[in-house]
């Protein structure tokens, strides 16, 4: 029933196209709506699972130590990055906490797991079990994962408080930082589609 | 198959009977008995021609988010008490306090996200919505890119959920003052979760599929 590839079809209006090797840093661009077809991504599953893995940790640093402080009046008040969600919890509606502490940790954590997950049983060259259906739910997850806004609300209160109190910055806050720039590096290191005929027995 | 080399000109997926799995991009020829559900061969996920029910699905989640843009915008998104004197601002006032203390960039950034995107971003996708149920052949390029500017640009505006977040955070049983969540931002949040669903039950397909030859109305 499955083709063989040497023709993909655009995500967005469905014309075929056939595949041709790019030269690198390149992308292929559907010819009648411009949409994004693949990308020139060398050595997609080594430079992916470096970056995973590298997240994961980030990820892990960012959660353990303090975020933001906040000083006034010679009081400090000192917060993780998980305490807008508890104390969000508390004043609405739990949905809400819950939508925050999937868009700005879970979501990502679940991406970056999945990825390791699937390309790590791939590295070592085992089939580990429901490995495709993991790097099918990491794709479908990664328009939630939106650290990159969380970090710019960050700017944005820090901007509103600077009047009224002193914030210093904690080590979760630069991983965090730092975590955004691996989120977005692996836009252009994972090409889903060399992945996919790799897995595929 | 065969298919000229020049890479134009060869039809679409579906009008040579093939699936375009949505996952992982595997062409997956039509099975001659219809079936219900078609699964990928290579990564599991179901298979469809087009989106299903992609515009009912789509003009409802529009629909609910201009409803929920009402309360989002009229209740206030935080409480803030200052020595006793509480002070409730939406998200307006938000953007009007950043413009008065002088912080026009930190304005600009709230203005556009949480008004200007969810705004255009529902015009936009009720006018392709619109366009495609007349079958229109107007401008499909232009129109294909709208689609994906809103696609890309919509999860901005959860901005001002996370500022909120950070801010209740941040100020909470101080001497001074304290800034608690207020209900318009769960009307907010919902507005963005419930645009950026819209735009992902959207099928950008259905504006080229009014250009085909014989257009007939692409279903499973």
């Amino acid at each position: 029933m499955a083709m063989s590839q040497p023709l993909i079809a655009c995500h967005d209006c469905d014309l075929l196209h056939q595949v041709k090797a790019l030269p690198p840093k390149c992308t292929a661009r559907c010819t009648r709506c411009g949409a994004l077809l693949y990308v020139h991504a060398p050595d997609t599953l080594d430079r992916t699972l470096a970056i995973a893995i590298t997240g994961l940790v980030l990820m892990l640093l960012a959660n353990i130590y303090p975020f933001l402080s906040l000083e006034s009046q010679g009081t400090i008040l000192e917060t993780t990055l998980i305490t807008g969600v508890i104390i969000l919890s508390q004043q609405s509606p739990l949905g809400l906490a819950i939508l925050v502490l999937l868009t700005s940790m879970l979501v990502p954590c679940m991406f970056l797991f999945a990825l390791l997950y699937t390309l790590g049983s791939m590295k070592i060259g085992k089939s580990l079990p429901a490995r495709k259906r993991l790097f099918r739910i990491a794709l479908t997850l990664r328009p939630w994962s939106m650290t990159e806004v969380f970090l710019l609300g960050i700017l944005v209160s820090v901007v509103k408080l600077s009047k009224l109190a002193s914030i210093i910055p904690g080590t979760a806050l630069f991983a965090f930082l730092a975590l955004v720039f691996v989120l977005a590096a692996i836009n252009t290191t994972l090409d889903p589609h060399v992945i996919w005929e790799k897995m595929d027995p | 198959m065969t298919l000229s080399s020049d890479g134009l000109n060869k039809g679409t997926a579906a009008a040579h009977g093939l699936y375009n799995c949505h996952i992982c991009g595997l062409l997956v020829r039509r099975p001659k008995i219809p079936a219900s559900h078609v699964h990928c061969p290579r990564c599991g996920g179901r298979l469809h021609l087009r989106k299903p029910n992609s515009i009912s699905r789509t003009w409802a989640c529009v629909i609910a988010a201009m409803i929920f843009y009402i309360p989002a915008n009229l209740l206030p998104v935080t409480v803030t008490t200052y020595l006793g004197r509480s002070q409730a601002d939406t998200i307006m006032s938000g953007v009007i306090y950043f413009m008065k203390s002088g912080s026009w960039g930190i304005a600009g950034i709230i203005f556009v996200a949480s008004i200007v995107v969810p705004i255009a971003k529902l015009m936009v996708l009720s006018g392709l919505m619109f366009s495609v149920q007349r079958r229109s052949r107007w401008r499909p390029l232009e129109r294909a890119h709208l689609y994906r500017l809103t696609e890309t640009i919509g999860r901005w505006s959860m901005l001002d959920v996370f500022v909120v977040t950070v801010l209740v955070a941040l100020v909470r049983l101080g001497y001074l003052s304290t800034i608690e969540a207020g209900p318009g931002v769960v009307y907010f949040a919902a507005v963005v979760v419930l645009t950026m669903i819209a735009a992902m039950t959207f099928d950008p397909r259905l504006i080229w599929d009014a250009l085909e030859k014989n257009d007939e109305s692409i279903t499973d």
